[in-house]
Parts: C-alpha cells; structure tokens; sequence
C-alpha cells in the first residue's frame, strides 16, 4: 500500500490499482466541523486535478480534487448520514471515494508522507 | 424628625433578583404552534354558506393543521419575540457594509398614507399619476446624486440590482455584435452577490487581485483585459472601506477594451452629494435605498436596488418605466419585440421608495452631503481611537466611511474575530462585519454610519480598546463561550447543517377523526 | 439637521484626534475633479412638516382602492390585514433588526423564520419552505434554475394559464433559451401543456387558480410530469385560496411558488411583496434563499439559527444556487402574524368568504347584456369577455368611479384573442353595493 499526497491536503492511498482518496488530518482540522459531502457518481472519469467533490463545513465549502486520473468504482455511503466521520477518523472511516487509477506515474507527481509533513509545516 | 415607617422599602436588592427580573424581560418564549390550535382564531369573519361552490371538484381535503392565536396572545408572542433581538433602535450596529442607519419614522408614516399603499400595480393609469410622478422624482433625486443619464427603478434588492444591471451589459454587448465576450473581471474583495450574478448568466469570472494597499491597480486590470471580457464589475469604495484611487483609469481602459464598468453602489453612503459616480466613467450602479437612503432593514428585508444608468447602456433597461406623454405620466410596459425584458412583476418596491424619497426631501442636497461627510467622520474617528490595539492591513491608505481591522492583533492571544466578536455582545453592542472581505485574515469591518453620536463612538471604542488589552493579558475568560448575557449562548450550526430541523413537527399525531 | 449628531463642536474635536484639518481632508483618496464643490443641483433640507406636505399631495394624486367598487386582481389582491399586523410589525425590535447573522441576539427574528417556514409548509403541502424570496415572480425562475439543477435537463414549459408578467421573468432570466417553451395564452383554460412533456423535460409550470381565475387539476399534471422524468413546477398568485382548495402538495408538486402578498400586506402598487417557496426534503440542498434551523445552545437551549449556508452567494460565490442575498423579512413577518390570528379556523372561512363573494360576482355578471363569463371554475378570480375592447370599458368604468378588473391586453398586448378580455377578483372586502354598481355600470357602458 503506498499512501501519496497532494498540495490541496487530498490523500490517495493506493493498493492493487485502486486508490481511496480522503482530505488529511490538517485539512479536517482547519475546516472545522464538517456537515456534508458531495461525493462524485460511481462510474464518473475524472482526470487529475477535476474537481471530484465538495467538502461543506457551517461557513465554507471546499473543492476536493481529483489526485490522479481515473474512474470512480465506489463512494463512502456512510458519509451521507455521519459527514463528522471525515472529523472523527479522515484517513479511515473518513474515506471518500475510491478510484481505478488509470496512470499510476502521476503518483510519482505527488508527495510522499515525509513530503507531506514539510508542506504543512 | 419625625419617620416614615409606611411605604414600601426602597433598597435594589442582591444579585440574585437580577436574575429573575431579566427572565421577564428576555424571555424562553415557545412556538405559536406550541400556544395556539387550529380552533383559535384572531379574526371575526362571518360564516358563509356556499350554495353553488365553483371548485370544480378541486377543494381541500388534506388537513390544514394550522395554529391560530386570539388577538392578545398573538400581541403577546409577538412582543416577546421581538424582545430577543437587537435593532438599531435598540442599540449601536457598527456593521460593515450594511450602513445601519437610524430608520426614520416620517418615512413610515408616508408609505402607509392610503394614497400609497392602498393603490394596485395594475389600475388604470389615469387614476395612479402621483404614485408615476413620485417615481419620477426619485429618479431625478438617483441620477442628478450620480451625474446618469437614465435610472431602471424595478429591482427588488442590490443583488437583484446587479442582475439587470449586468444583463443590460450583456444586452449591449450582443447589440454591438460582441456577444462572444464570456468573461467579467471581480475584484477577489468583492461581495459575493457579485460573481454569483456574473455566473449566473453564464459569464466566466476571473478574479482581480489587491495591491498591498487593499485598492485595485490599473494595471492589474489591464493585465486580465481581453477582448474576451464584457464587463468589470468594481465596489467602490471598496469593500475594504477604500475609495478606489484609479477608478477613472480603470473605467478609461475598461471603455478602451470594450467591455462596460458595472459599480457595486453597496458603499454609496461614504460619498453621496460629495462625489458623484457617473464623472468616474462608471456605465451601471445599484444603490441600495435599504442602506443609503435609509428603509428598514426589516429583519433581513425587503430591500430595493434602483440600477442608474450610462447613456449607452440606458436603452437596454428592462420596462416597465416612467415616460411623459401627452396626456401625464405613463408606464411603459411593451417594447417593440418585447425586447427589454422584465425581471419582476409589476413595478418594483414603492413601498421602499416612498420611503426613500421622503427621506431624500428631509435630507435635501446639503443634508445628503453632510451624512456622507459625518459616516466617514465617524469611521476615521474609530480608526484614530483604536488603531494603536487593532491591527490594520491597509495602515497607509485614506479610510472611508468603514474601517476594516484584521486579526493579526490577536496573533498568539489564542482569541478569534469570532470570539472577539462575541465578547462585545457581552458589552452590549451588536458586532461589526466579521471575516468579509476574505482578502484579510480574521476581517472585522466596523462601519459606524453618521447616525451615532460622538458619545456613542466613543463608549464603543471604550469598549474595543479594554477586550483588545484582556485578549493580549491572556484574560481569555471573557472571550471564552462568549456570549454569555445574550438570550442565548453560542448556537450549534454543525447540528443545525448535519440534521436540518426546518419546520416544527407535531410530536403526536392528529387524532384520527376530523372534529 | 435632525438626523444627523454631531455639532460643529464635536465634529472639531473629533477631527482634532484624527489628526486632520477638516473632513474634506479624509477624502484624500477622491481623485482631482471628481469631489464636487458644492451641492448637487438639488433642493436643501427640510422640515418634517414641509416633506409630509409634498408627500401627501403626490398621494393625493392617486385613486385608493379602498375609495369606491374595486374588482382589480390579476397577481395582487386586495384583503383586510388585522391592525395587530401592521401595529406590530413597526416595533422598532422587528423593523430596524438586520438580517440574523448573530443568532444570539436575533432569536426573535429567527423563531419567527421558523414558524413562517412551517406555516408555509402547511399551506402549500410541502415538507419544507425557505425563509422567503423578493416575490412570486422571481421565485417561478429561481424554481425553473432550481428544477434544472436537480434532473440535469434543460427544457422547461410553462403552461398558457401562468400570469404574463411570471413568463416574462423566466424569459429574462432565461434569456434566448431555445429550452423554454411558452405556451400562448389560454382564457378558456387548461391548453395542451401535458402533451408536451418529454424525456427531455425538466419541468412544466402551471399556475392554479391561474391567471384567468381557472382551476388547474394539479394531480393529472403532477402524474405527467412525474411519468416522464419532470417535475412539476405549482404557481399560486392569490395565497388566500390555499384554504379551500386542495394543497399542491398532496396531488404531486415538486416544488410550489406562490406570491403571499395576499396575507399580512398591503398592495403597496406592486411592492415589497413576499415570494414563498416550498419543495421536499430531499431537494433542499437545490433550493435558493435564506434556511432557518432549529439547534440548541451551549446550555441545551432550544435556538435557532440561518443553516445551509454553503448553498448561498456569500460563501459559494460564483457556485452558489442563486446570487440572492435579501429575502423579504418584514413582509414575511407581516403574513406569519397574520396567519397566526387567522389560523386554521380563520384561513379556510376567509377562503369560504372569498369564494362567497366571486360566486355573487359571477352570478351578477352572468345577467348582464353582452358580459359572457368563460370560467366554469374560479376560486375568487375570472375572466369575461365583452363586446368591446376590454381596455375602453375598464377606462370608462374608471371614469364613473368604478375600478373593474384588469384588460388582458394590458398584459398580453397584440392578441387578437384577448382584446375584449377582463379579468376580475372579489375578495372578503367586496360588498353587494359594490357588484351591483359594477353590473350596472357594465350595462350602461356596454349598451
């Protein structure tokens, strides 16, 4: 499993050629309380840097965008009742949408947790 | 000396009467649904039989379930509702943008002069020439403020305002054959009516940055004209309480690329009868009478956003309007093809400009100037109390008649604007505008309007100036779950966005039978 | 001046902390040239006696309906509001409140929102309303925006019975949209509309009572619409006939606008008036304007607050669902108190009372001499059709003092079809005296 990052605070963790894309630790915490999520339809081809959803807190709105190019094989249901669990746990109950990723060199684009860690610094 | 053992005793009593008294005064007042039933009724209506009822089969059978209140209990509740919110009346509203003037009571008592109110949008004519005329006057009192040539009366608020306004913009630009252009430049301070409405018609918005200054440079907008762009869309003064100092550069290379200037009048009140608009270049501008020209804010509204006019965008204004003709005023309703448009019924908020236009006459040209002059008295009289504690992003450049501090001051202090904010509820006073205009962190955006008094200003930046010396002592406990004397404390908005409650729900059921 | 503060005095010391000469010196910024010299060429100020002399003869210039036989509807209507109404709503706590951004000390204004929204979920049939929009006409386009965003369709039919002036707004706010089909004006009732539904339909918009006073049948729209994919868009211009017939709601709406002037406000020549709007749960997220919520406090107080605001301008910008920003509070203030006293029990007797009168109505035109009425259903609005232009008679019964309704052609100018077409209400206000002047003034105008 390697686990990538991009600038806008998305994580794409890639196992088999499937990734699972969610906002990081920091990205919740300086969005706050987090009450709804627009995720992207099942089946939807997204190239890199698409907007694939929308994070909504009380006062903002946030775009989420697509880490690398692909289709979208499957949503996180539970959000839709329990949009605090992208609060309470964003790298795992917190997931958003998972994507058959369809270049994996644009991976090697994107930061590694180390890199990560710098950015937000 | 003799004593007066009778009477009643006079002493104020301890602290925990206090508590009791401000629980009559702000009370937990419930739902009319919670007080009334569909049995009780606050009007006398007669009874009537219907012998041959006309509804073709369409009548009601789903129930109604609809409270009613008698008369007393309907003043009771409402009284006490009103209890629980500030009000200018009520108290100092130091908000930005919102030019929270002091609402006269004249304008109230002309809009409700049956000669005014009782009169339909759709009766003849002949028989409305005042209301036509008082229309006209408020359309030369609009245009002669701001040196334009035509002025579209109809729109129902300034966002409303902006959409005519940049639709008659569109409509030229198609006249001239320029349809194509796509795009509209927006500065990133602007209010976000204004690339709401540009997007709205489908236009492309790209966003103008600020200088360090907080005003936008003309070669910015030089930088991003094309002939691809049909319009700026510029606030000036600006939100940031900034008069634009290249605003007539901008409107000259605007023109020179051919695209139009559309001004967001929101700030009018800093330079009315002092500087008028149309001599900077400018081809559209809402005003808001609501904000301006002092109709009441109503709790959210009815607002009304007359858009004056260029001569080259003047004859795309959607109808209806005010002509003179043979025989008086008329409305001009139809236009060869219906081509002008109309973005509401009827014609447009006379209620609110009965109200504008009296105060108008009350003001006169030298009174208009004067409040203009006393709003940025005031605003730069806030800024001298208080910029030595609050921070400004804009230090070098001239304040207009709202003063914007960001929360650089803060910095450290674990306090936020939000927290500052509600601190000062504590202390009596409504907040002022916080986190508009994005372009600075934290915002706070005081505009005091010229209706406060030199004593008022000064209590406020009494007040000001002691929260900013706890926030930086560490003395959190104020701030912390601020507010605390308000009716309520602070609300859950998470709760309220994740499980929407939009209406009350009666918690047992109707009972099966219809009595 | 009375208005203003400050004396000379202050003004001075102020400036003096300010640390300039004079205020002309705060308008630094104004470019050379731009700041005048002197006062626009406008009169100066004055006293209030003097402004309610000027104001009072301009509206001396203009014929009150309340001054003789008034039959004049056609989106606005006439009816009696409770003096509790207006008494209230010019309580300073309610008329010079701002919009509640600050729920802690706006939970009147909030509270009242909520119970406003609730009221209008009830009348219309709806689960949910907003917090009200500037009026009915505007609403019917952000309904039409509101219906494309949600089946991702384009095309929209509005149906020939909806009021002339709604149209004309969709059409602006659609401009040159080949997507919408506007049918052409149908007096004698429900035209072709449900045939014209396809897959490619995102919804139709039909007005009932509609503007020729015709009773639409919601159901069979509603069945349609749904059958092929639409929604159905439900206009309601008189609000008052929402307590005799049957809420759009229950037969199938989508999402009902209605204009709620008729409730708390007076007819003000067109404005401000109140536009409602209400759709089911699962669109709110689609749907414009201010949302007010119930939450508690940090106390576990009951409170409410404005929630679902990612939908609007002031945070989406250019992605939000509508560039509104103002609703219409007081005037939605003014029809939730009135709505209060009537109740229930007042509502639907009002609505009796209204039908009441337009039956009398209809009767006494039915008897006269070149007066054909073309409603065989109304609640308390309908169209006749005369001998002549109905223009010409409605001016001559304005001479004889008498205001008769409204000529069709004035809204619908250059057809043929309606030329000799007025359209009439009745309302709760509505005499005897009143329709029997009006029939005898049609018979001797029209002899």
């Amino acid at each position: 499993m390697t686990t990538r990052f991009t600038e806008d605070h998305e994580y794409i963790a890639v196992e088999g050629g499937t990734g699972t894309v969610g906002i990081t630790n920091y990205a919740q915490e300086q969005l706050g309380d987090i009450v709804f999520v627009e995720l992207p339809a099942v089946g939807k081809v997204l190239k890199k840097g698409d907007e694939a959803a929308v994070v909504e807190s009380v006062k903002a709105a946030s775009e989420i965008y697509a880490p690398v190019s692909g289709t979208v094989t499957e949503v996180n249901a539970a959000l839709s009742g329990e949009p605090g669990l992208v609060n309470q746990d964003p790298s795992g109950a917190g997931w958003m949408f998972k994507i058959a990723v369809s270049d994996p060199g644009e991976l090697d684009t994107l930061m590694d947790e180390a890199g990560y860690e710098a950015h937000i610094k | 000396m003799s004593m007066n053992r009778e009477g009643r005793p006079t002493h104020t009593g301890t602290g925990a009467d206090i508590n009791a008294t401000r629980a009559a005064l702000l009370p937990n007042e419930p739902l009319l649904f919670e007080i009334g039933d569909t049995h009780h009724s606050g009007v006398d209506l007669p009874e009537v039989e219907i012998s041959s009822s006309r509804l073709g089969g369409f009548g009601r059978k789903s129930a109604l379930d609809l409270a009613g209140l008698t008369e007393p209990e309907a003043m009771r509740h409402y009284v006490r509702l009103s209890r629980l919110n500030h009000s200018i009346d009520g108290g100092f509203y130091p908000l930005g943008s919102c030019t929270m003037k002091h609402n006269p009571r004249l304008n109230e008592k002309m809009a409700r002069l049956p000669g005014f109110a009782d009169i339909h949008p759709l009766q003849p004519v002949s028989t409305v020439q005042g209301a036509l005329e008082l229309m006209q006057e408020l359309s030369h009192w609009l245009m002669t403020l701001t040196n334009t040539a035509a002025v579209a009366l109809t729109p129902k608020a300034g966002a409303h305002g902006e959409l005519l306004g940049m639709m008659a913009i569109k409509a030229a630009q198609e006249a001239r054959g320029e349809g194509h252009r796509k795009v509209v430049l927006v500065p990133e301070s602007a209010h976000g009516t204004n690339p709401a409405t540009a997007a709205f018609l489908g236009y492309t918005v790209k966003a103008i940055p600020a200088r360090e200054d907080g005003t936008v440079d003309v070669s910015a907008v030089k930088d991003a004209l094309s002939p691809d762009v049909a319009a700026i869309m510029l606030t000036n003064p600006n939100t940031c309480g900034l008069f634009e100092p290249q605003v007539k550069e901008i409107a000259a290379a605007v023109h020179e690329a051919g695209a139009y200037f559309y001004c967001d009048g929101a700030n009018f009140n800093a330079i009315m009868g002092v500087v008028r608009p149309g001599d900077l270049g400018i081809d559209a501008m809402h005003i808001n009478l609501h904000k301006t020209f002092s109709t009441p804010h109503g709790g959210g509204g009815p607002g009304a956003g007359p858009v004056v006019l260029s001569e080259a965008l003047a004859p795309f204004a959607p109808v209806p309007f005010v002509r003179k003709g043979e025989a008086g005023l008329e409305l001009v309703e139809h236009t060869e093809g219906e081509a002008l448009g109309r973005i509401s019924a009827f014609h447009g908020q006379m209620g609110m400009y009965v109200r504008a236009l009296t105060y108008m006459l009350s003001h006169g040209a030298d009174g208009l100037a004067q409040a203009a002059r006393d709003a940025v008295l005031n605003a730069n009289y806030i800024k001298a109390r208080l910029k030595g504690a609050f921070s400004l992003p804009f230090p070098d450049y001239p304040t207009m008649h709202e003063v914007l501090f960001d929360d650089a001051f803060l910095a450290g202090t674990g306090v936020t604007t939000l927290d500052f904010a509600k601190a000062l509820i504590d202390e009596g006073f409504h907040p002022m505008t916080m986190y508009f205009p994005l372009v600075v962190h934290g915002a706070m955006l005081i505009e005091p309007t010229e209706s406060e008094s030199k004593q008022t200003l000064d209590q406020f930046c009494d007040v000001m100036l002691d929260l900013a010396e706890d926030a930086k002592g560490g003395n959190t406990a104020r701030f912390t779950g601020a507010p605390l004397k308000a009716p309520r404390r602070r609300l859950d908005e998470t709760r309220a966005a994740r499980q929407p409650v939009l209406r009350w729900e009666r918690k047992d059921p109707l009972p099966q039978a219809a009595e | 001046m009375r208005y203003l503060p400050h004396s000379e005095a202050e003004r001075a010391e102020m400036l003096a902390v300010i640390g300039v000469d004079s205020i002309g010196a705060l308008f630094s910024a104004v470019p050379d040239g731009a700041l005048l010299k002197g006062p626009v060429d406008l009169p100066s100020h004055s006293p209030e006696f003097l402004v309610e002399a000027r104001m009072r003869a301009l509206a001396a210039r203009n014929r009150a309906a309340g001054d003789g036989p008034f039959f004049v509807g056609a989106g606005a209507y006439r009816h009696h509001v409770p003096a509790t109404v207006d008494h209230l709503i010019q309580r300073s706590e309610w008329l010079t409140a701002y919009t509640p951004y600050q729920p802690e000390i706006s939970q009147g204004t909030l509270q009242m929102l909520f119970e406003f929204q609730t009221q209008v979920a009830k009348i219309t049939g709806m689960e949910v309303a907003n917090a009200s929009l500037y009026d009915g006409s505007t609403g019917t386009a952000e309904a039409v925006l509101m219906a494309r965003r949600l089946t991702r369709r384009n095309k929209i039919i509005l149906s020939g019975g909806l009021h002339p002036h709604y149209r004309d707004v969709v059409k602006a706010y659609l401009k040159d949209d080949p997507d919408l089909v506007c049918l052409s004006a149908s007096p004698e009732g429900q035209g072709d509309i449900l045939d014209r539904i396809d897959e490619a339909t995102a919804a139709i918009v039909v007005q009932t009572p509609d503007f020729y006073g015709h009773l639409r049948n919601v159901k069979t729209a509603a069945d349609a619409a749904h059958a092929k994919g639409a929604l159905l868009i439900v206009v309601v211009t008189e609000v008052v006939s929402l307590g005799l017939i049957e809420a759009p709601g229950a037969l199938g709406a989508d999402i009902v606008v209605a204009e709620g002037q008729s409730i708390g406000n007076a007819l003000n020549f067109g404005g401000p008036y109140v536009g409602l709007m209400a759709t089911k749960k699962e669109f709110i997220r689609q749907m414009p304007g201010r949302l007010c919520g119930e939450t508690v406090d940090a106390k576990g107080e009951r409170g409410f607050v404005l929630t679902l605001s990612t939908r609007e301008q002031h945070i989406r910008r250019e992605k939000a669902t509508s560039n509104i920003c103002t609703n219409s509070g007081l005037c939605a203030l003014a029809f939730s108190i009135h709505m209060a006293l009537l109740g229930e029990a007042g509502f639907t007797r009002l609505a009796r009372l209204n039908h009441a009168r337009a039956c009398a109505l209809a009767d006494a035109l039915e008897e006269v001499p070149g007066v054909e009425l073309l409603n065989k259903t109304f609640f308390n609005e309908m169209t006749i059709r005369l001998t002549r232009p109905g223009a010409e008679v409605v001016e001559a019964l304005a001479r004889k003092g008498i205001l008769a309704g409204v000529p069709v052609s004035r809204l619908v100018p250059d057809d043929p079809a309606v030329t000799n077409l007025v359209v009439l209400a009745a309302t709760e206000l509505t005499t005897h005296d009143d329709i029997a002047a009006l029939a005898a003034g049609l018979k001797e105008v029209l002899a």
